[in-house]
């Protein structure tokens, strides 16, 4: 009599085992895979009700029902893992920030992940724990989610698409088209990171350097800075298109114009030296844990004291100012003190040599 | 960052912006041509217009590769890429320029092309290695800087006996640019050419020296400045061309002397020509052809020429009508004179080749100055 | 013209032949190549332009050309 255990599931090879076309076809492959690896790092009771849809209970913020805050992020960074982070964090906390910066208490995610067949086990264990640990220090579970797999050659490793939920108390309206003449500008931190940190890993740009990515989840400085009861008309996370393309937004918006002091953005010397090197303008670099807040003149000491005080708030700085203008010009003072604009970015940034 | 920060200060700036105010005659106008696209780009970027007085006004010249190359030259790196599909190896500047059939290499790529950015032939020659089966070719632009990394990259691939490797070769010269803006047709109908004198190029005169300026101040009497890559340096070096100027000199001087000697690398200069020959002429986007302006692979190193190994002809293609690239490339027009700058051409949507290239003087005039004017 | 950057050699005959060179930038490194000139020195700042060191820098000039910036001439001292 065969002495193997009855309803024995040979466990999934982490270590060697690649994503097959199986895992996408929804039959025991695909099960397995979800209850071994995204299940187990992942697992919260919504994600434990196993349907096709998670059930949640209606939205209420101090015993009001509450206006709700969507939103959603797709990710498709390369390199898949960078110095600070990897594509299943980022994917995380990008959509985190998403909902925070309308004010929102994020409460719920949800992920769909597209795989490549041949996409190695152990790289999916690696992302799916780094987003598990990124949701639960957000207090945030995913409690929802898809698979599919594709055939080898097309999808480049792994696709994630999250999508964040959360509900916005009463009164708050924060928006890009809310900045008016005499507000302020500030920046929470320090500028280009994140662009760095990934270039510094492509393909043909190679260089050694301790730049990592600043990929973090703003929430809770949000939540510290709305506490104040100041005033502030436009929360932003600049992402792809750096600073510049997010101001240039807010502006376009608002139907305003702004005036930025280059001697005031904060960027760290070695994030300069390789822009330097790549011939970057690290207005344009993307960044991944960044806030852009647009608020009152007065309140913008109160504010700055704020995130001063909140370890992803260290380098917070007051950039400019914003005026009234027809064209829209995000301009520039620059330290040299000449003035310029920092338009909307042209195409995809790319490394000059001449 | 030395040797950096120490020539982007803004506290300098103000003096020496007090002395070029100071030794500027209040009654006559300057006009001083940077050559050099990253010159252009400098003075752009860090505002520097802004620091000089009404009268001392800066005019950009061809010295952006990008904007120089002529639209057939891209269309045969895009024939090389989809139709012959090699692996086309590039500088990231190229990428964006417009093409033939509405096509860039970028979009070239998206259309399936094998084509990829690099930051040095090194990288190029990396890529032939490590694909042994396919053809690989480097798209090698630039002026003489530029050139001698290419030369280096042939005799490598020579060395190593590389036989997937070429270059196609559109290296230009610098005096040769030169002397088309000061023989323009413009010249001619005026009698002289509206400028006043050169900033030289940075990086360029590394290469050759200062000596190849001389014949310029000595036959077209225009005085020459090298000046280096820094805000500072282009400042310092307008004071020296006002002096000049005012002087009545035409001589060549070099403030970027930290840099630059008389001349130049000779070791860099040996290997450009034992690879390189002068190519008889060749078109310049703008200004036409240009005799004894360009080089082209010696027969010695022929396995390694793209034109011979893929047997390519070149085709001239005219420019859209109404692009001015050419007048504002010899410096006779600014972006703003151009019936289609900022409308119908912009970065977005560049239909020559100044407005590409982010050294080119109507993309640096879209993007950092064309709120001037609108004032 | 093109872009170029002084940089610091930090470790030499680097690479697969030796001519290869570590330098750095503002806490940046990379590793480039030093065919194009002779004698380069550990501590020495060359240009460096698409890979390749293009010339060195003469940090005595480098101190000139500061040093006249700030330069006040008779004239700058005089009132005006």
């Amino acid at each position: 009599m065969s002495e193997v255990k009855r309803g024995y599931i040979r466990p999934l090879d982490l270590k060697h085992g690649r994503v097959d076309m199986t895992h996408g076809s929804g039959g025991r492959a695909m099960v397995q895979l979800i209850s071994e690896l995204f299940a187990k790092h992942l697992g919260n009771t919504y994600l434990g009700q196993g349907n096709d849809g998670a059930v949640l209970p209606a939205p209420v913020l101090n015993g009001q029902p509450a206006r709700l805050v969507m939103s959603t992020d797709c990710h498709v960074v390369s390199p898949l893992f960078f110095p600070g982070g990897d594509i299943g964090c980022l994917s995380v906390h990008g959509t985190l920030n998403d909902v925070a910066v309308m004010g929102a208490t994020p409460l719920y995610l949800a992920a769909g992940f597209i795989l490549e067949e041949g996409f190695a086990l152990a790289d999916l264990a690696r992302i799916v724990e780094s987003m598990a640990r990124a949701a639960s220090s957000a207090g945030v579970p995913v409690v929802t989610g898809d698979t599919k797999v594709v055939e080898r050659g097309k999808g480049d490793g792994i696709f994630i698409t999250t999508t964040g939920v959360g509900v916005l108390p009463d009164g708050l309206s924060l928006g890009g088209a809310h900045a008016r003449a005499g507000d302020v500008v500030l920046v929470s931190g320090t500028i280009g990171d994140h662009g760095v940190a990934i270039m510094s890993l492509r393909e043909n740009l190679s260089f050694e350097a301790a730049i990592t990515s600043d990929t973090a989840a703003l929430h809770g400085l949000i939540a510290k800075l709305l506490a104040t009861g100041a005033d502030i008309r436009c929360l932003r996370d600049p992402t792809r298109g750096g600073l510049a393309s997010t101001l240039n937004e807010i502006a376009e918006q608002s139907g305003v114009g702004m005036m930025l002091d280059e001697k005031t953005i904060p960027i760290k010397p070695v994030v300069a030296a390789a822009c330097e090197f790549l011939g970057l303008d690290p207005l344009y670099v993307a960044n991944e844990g960044k806030l852009i807040v647009i608020c009152a003149a007065a309140d913008a000491p109160q504010l700055l004291d704020v995130m001063h005080a909140h370890p992803l708030g260290r380098d917070a700085a007051r950039i400019g100012e914003v005026l009234a203008d027809d064209h829209h010009f995000v301009q520039l003072t620059t330290a040299f003190g000449g003035r310029r604009i920092v338009d909307w970015l042209a195409g995809e940034q790319l490394p000059r040599i001449c | 960052m030395k040797y950096i920060d120490e020539f982007r200060d803004g506290a300098v700036a103000q003096t020496l912006a007090g002395k070029i105010a100071r030794l500027a005659q209040p009654q006559r106008n300057y006009s001083f041509m940077e050559f050099c696209g990253g010159h252009t780009h400098a003075i752009s970027r860090y505002g520097l217009s802004d620091l000089l007085p009404a009268n001392v006004r800066m005019v950009h010249g061809p010295g952006c590769p990008v904007c120089v190359l002529p639209i057939g030259r891209i269309d045969m790196a895009i024939k090389l890429a989809l139709q012959h599909k090699v692996i086309l190896c590039s500088y990231g500047d190229t990428l964006r320029v417009p093409a033939s059939n509405s096509l860039s290499l970028l979009k070239a790529k998206a259309r399936g092309g094998d084509i990829r950015m690099v930051y040095s032939t090194l990288d190029a020659l990396q890529i032939a290695r490590d694909n042994p089966q396919r053809e690989v070719v480097f798209f090698a632009i630039g002026f003489e800087t530029t050139t001698p990394p290419t030369a280096l990259a042939i005799l490598q691939a020579a060395q190593e006996q590389l036989t997937n490797f070429s270059v196609l070769c559109c290296h230009v010269l610098t005096p040769a640019a030169i002397t088309q803006i000061l023989e323009s047709p413009e010249v001619r109908q005026w009698g002289t050419v509206p400028i006043d004198g050169f900033i030289g190029p940075a990086h360029v005169s590394t290469v050759i020296g200062s000596r190849p300026y001389e014949f310029f101040a000595e036959e077209y009497r225009k005085p020459v400045v090298i000046a280096g890559f820094e805000p500072l340096d282009v400042m310092q070096a307008i004071l020296m061309l006002i002096a000049q100027v005012n002087d009545g000199r035409a001589e060549v001087e070099n403030e970027f002397a930290r840099a630059v000697c008389r001349d130049g690398n000779r070791k860099a200069q040996d290997r450009v020509a034992e690879v390189f020959e002068l190519r008889h002429e060749f078109e310049w986007r703008g200004l036409s052809m240009v005799p004894y302006s360009a080089l082209k692979i010696r027969e010695k190193y022929g396995a390694f020429d793209a034109e011979r190994r893929f047997k390519m002809d070149y085709t001239s293609v005219p420019d859209n009508k109404a692009c001015e690239c050419g007048a504002i490339l010899r410096g006779v027009k600014r972006p703003q004179d151009c019936k289609i700058f900022g409308t119908v051409c912009t970065p977005e949507n560049p239909v020559g080749s100044c407005m590409v290239s982010s050294e080119g003087a109507c993309a640096a005039h879209y993007s950092f100055g064309r709120y001037k004017d609108m004032a | 013209m093109c872009l170029a950057l002084p940089v610091k050699v930090i470790e030499v005959g680097c690479g697969p032949d030796g001519e290869h060179a570590m330098v750095d930038l503002g806490g940046v490194k990379k590793e480039i190549s030093l065919a194009l000139l002779d004698d380069v020195q550990v501590g020495d700042y060359v240009i460096l332009h698409v890979g390749y060191a293009l010339s060195k820098l003469d940090p005595e000039e480098a101190e000139r050309t500061l040093a006249l910036f700030s330069e006040m001439s008779e004239s700058d001292l005089t009132a005006p």
